[in-house]
């Protein structure tokens, strides 16, 4: 392909609560084997974009850790390749990523010395397949500055929390707004844009001058009555994972047949880390209904309706529901769980009980310093 | 300059006929196993667990599964700029072009591989045994005795040891004798089939008796360096080792691992078991399944209901299915209300709605009972089972199978149905 990719993966926000203490959203494990990144870089490696940069800043410890190799996407290339691109002090800079325009700011050498003509920028808590070719099609035939992927959220959706786009229509964006107190719309971006690399650095570089960092805010707002901004607009499955109740939804989602079939069944795959686990295993005892367990697993109770991710043990008597069990979890004899999200590396111990509303999904963080040992 | 201190050759060529339909496509080493594996996994995995970096896996007999899967052997770490692993198949040669006639002969074949290595010492591995194993420790043993052949053996009960080769070893644990299949053995020692050579007695060994037809480690080099006076030693395994060289230990293998606390575990963190993942998803459990006792690879989608089975990746079990006792490989398909009890299904088949498996009395089998037996079902790798038929015991299918094939939709205990070059 004839772009390069930028994935922004340096957020962070309250509204994940506990779960991003001790990571960035886009290392948060999704779906039982994936981490939210898995989806934006397996989306850029099915695409054919070799060279991939990762802005990251934010608690990026867990997100280092799972791009240590970058084989797994692919991107274990001679030409191009994965770089993780944190910030750094130098003679001239010796700030943080102030913002998304600023991280790619501070990173213009891999713009520059980069050939292809486009750029794919995309945030990495989308969950989601896409074909960015599709959309550089789309962006070259309609002689667009720059394009913005947006979607149509269903209306029981709040889209309170995202970017709302207005199109005319020859989808050419009229107005942007992000996080608005009262949607006007229900088309939102998906934080996916497509754009010349030559226009991308005069525009970063523009921002830098002016002393603005937001990519959102100070370019595509600000410059969407000067060039040619355009959306297009996915239709298929796509959801961020920014907030503990999209979190939660997200991962239930894929308990439904038809979205475990598109990702899971349909061309082409999505690419993980792969952590060399044994089969999950299931013990007398074990009853588990209508939930992903992951590989890793040892099933000893009962599991009704939840996602176990990776390397979980379940204990005898015990009984899980509607609930997310993170990678890593000891779960002692008798505990009784609902409506839940147990924190990774958690151990949980014997004959405890949590229980939280359907609304109001828990948070259980458990780190007991007795550790099992298999 | 390239030194490495210990490489390993792992023999990876063999057909493992008595594996019967399994291994119509595939070698041996390459049959799944324990849900997600590769038999080849094991040993692999053992070396680089034992620091051997350097792998030569000699393949011969169908290889496409083997080279697929070992790749440049990424699973295991074995990507080396130099080392790592490599697949040796037989190459024409300007004079004498010859298959790999012997487990020696083929080493013989690629002593300019163990040399580009510039070797101390060369493991010898076959790729069919399930067991971990430290060759570093094997190695310490034989240094510090001085070795210059050691062999890796394991007590076995006095009354099996007439179907090994049995070595008969001093207190000192130096082999003075020993015998291929000794109709009444003086010891219980078996050879594992594994072996570590100072690497000049490998190479004057095998120069030697270059000319020798069929040239076999057991048969014939062993003998000939124990004439020549050269130190052998036995050295003493006693964990986990298992030969699933025939269906009944194969499948016995497999369900060996699905206890609670198996002995051979898969679950260790310090000895892990490396393979190719070639599916990742998380696994599916339906509303409706029911599942007891059964270890399932990633990606398997069950609505139906499983007991005391090993089963693969990408598998689906479809509702009302009821499968005991049974061993399912990767990206089988199951249609829904089938019952398979004591059932082996290989790879990529396809079985229709409402096929039974396993049904009634048990019969010898018609063609292979030596093959063909303890009441289990083989279904070869890509068959297809049409729908409503009833498949006995003892009994093997393999290939693409239609309503006709079937008499009254019944296979009886015993039979079997083969259907070749139709795939």
């Amino acid at each position: 392909m004839r772009a390069i990719g930028i994935v922004l993966a340096g957020g962070n926000n309250h509204r994940m609560q506990e779960l991003t203490q001790r990571r960035a959203i886009c290392a948060m494990p999704v779906a039982g084997t994936y981490r939210s990144i898995d989806f934006t870089l397996s989306n850029m490696s099915n695409s054919h974009i070799q060279r991939v940069a990762v802005l990251t800043q934010y608690n990026a410890k867990s997100l280092n850790e799972h791009l240590s190799s970058s084989k797994w996407w692919d991107f274990g290339r001679k030409q191009g390749g994965l770089s993780v691109l944190t910030p750094a002090v130098t003679a001239e800079n010796s700030n943080w990523y102030r913002g998304t325009a600023d991280a790619i700011y501070q990173n213009l050498a891999f713009l520059k010395n980069s050939h292809e003509p486009y750029v794919v920028i995309a945030s990495g808590d989308g969950v989601y397949k896409m074909d960015y070719n599709k959309v550089l099609e789309y962006h070259i035939e309609k002689k667009a500055d720059i394009t913005i992927v947006c979607r149509d959220m269903e209306p029981e959706i709040n889209v309170e929390r995202f970017g709302t786009v207005r199109m005319n229509e020859e989808s050419r964006v009229e107005e942007m707004e992000e996080k608005p107190l009262q949607a006007k719309t229900n088309t939102i971006s998906c934080g996916i844009y497509v754009l010349r690399r030559r226009q991308l650095i005069e525009m970063i570089e523009k921002c830098a001058e002016e002393d603005r960092y937001d990519f959102v805010r100070d370019i595509l707002i600000r410059y969407k009555d000067v060039k040619r901004i355009y959306g297009y607009k996915m239709k298929d499955y796509w959801r961020n994972i920014a907030s503990v109740e999209d979190y939660y939804s997200t991962n239930m989602d894929f308990l439904k047949p038809d979205v475990r079939d598109y990702f899971f069944k349909q061309y082409p795959d999505i690419y993980s880390k792969v952590d060399d686990l044994p089969p999950a295993k299931y013990n007398p005892g074990a009853n588990v209904r209508n939930s992903l367990v992951s590989s890793g697993c040892i099933v000893n109770g009962v599991v009704e309706n939840s996602v176990v991710f990776k390397k979980s043990y379940i204990g005898n008597n015990c009984v899980i529901k509607n609930s997310i069990i993170l990678n890593d979890v000891y779960i002692g004899d008798n505990t009784y769980i609902e409506n839940c999200i147990v924190e990774s590396r958690g151990t949980i111990r014997a004959n405890s009980r949590y229980v939280g509303d359907e609304g109001n999904i828990q948070i259980v963080v458990e780190r007991n310093n007795e550790r099992y040992i298999m | 300059m390239i030194k490495k201190e210990m490489i390993a050759m792992l023999l990876a060529g063999g057909q493992g006929s008595r594996l019967g339909v399994l291994t119509s496509k595939v070698a041996k080493p390459a049959v799944a196993f324990g849900g997600k594996y590769r038999i080849i996994d094991f040993p692999l995995s053992n070396c680089i667990n034992s620091g051997v970096d350097t792998v030569g896996v000699l393949t011969q007999y169908q290889p496409l599964r083997l080279n697929t899967h070992i790749g440049i052997g990424i699973p295991w770490d074995l990507d080396r700029n130099i080392g790592g692993v490599t697949v040796l198949p037989p190459y024409e040669k300007s004079s004498n072009s010859e298959w790999y006639t012997g487990t020696a002969n083929a080493i013989y074949q690629n002593l300019e591989y163990m040399e580009s290595y510039n070797p101390d010492y060369v493991l010898i591995l076959s790729g069919d045994h399930i067991y971990k194993m430290d060759y570093e420790v094997m190695l310490d043993f034989h240094k510090a005795n001085g070795a210059e052949v050691t062999i890796a053996v394991m007590p076995v009960p006095m009354e099996e040891a007439s179907r090994f080769g049995i070595m008969i070893a001093d207190e000192n644990r130096r082999i003075t004798e020993f015998e291929e299949k000794p109709e009444h053995p003086r010891s219980n020692l078996a050879s594992m089939g594994i072996y570590i050579f100072n690497w000049k007695t490998l190479r004057e060994a095998l120069i030697a008796m270059a000319d020798q037809p069929a040239l076999d480690f057991g048969k014939h080099v062993i003998p000939y360096c124990h004439e020549k006076g050269a130190p052998l030693y036995a050295y003493e395994f006693t964990g986990y080792w298992k030969d699933v060289g025939t269906l009944s230990s194969y499948w016995e293998a497999n369900m060996e691992l699905i206890d609670i606390v198996p002995e051979f575990n898969l679950y260790e963190e310090y000895w892990k078991i490396y393979t190719k993942s070639e599916v990742q998803p998380p696994q599916y459990l339906s509303s409706d399944s029911v599942i007891e006792r059964s270890i399932v690879g990633e990606g398997t989608d069950i609505y139906g209901e499983v007991y005391n089975s090993v089963i693969g990746c990408g598998v689906t079990i479809g509702k009302g299915t009821v499968v005991r006792d049974s061993i399912i490989m990767n990206h089988a398909q199951i249609g829904e209300g089938c019952v398979l009890n004591k059932a082996i299904v290989a790879e990529e088949v396809k079985i229709e709605n409402n096929v039974t498996l396993g049904e009634g009395e048990e019969a010898a089998n018609d063609t292979a009972p030596h093959i063909y037996n303890h009441g289990l079902v083989t279904i070869g790798e890509k068959s297809v089972i049409p729908k409503g038929v009833s498949i006995g015991k003892n009994s093997v299918v393999f290939g693409v199978t239609d309503a006709s094939d079937y008499p009254d939709s019944r296979l009886g205990s015993g039979k079997t149905l083969i259907k070749a070059g139709e795939q």
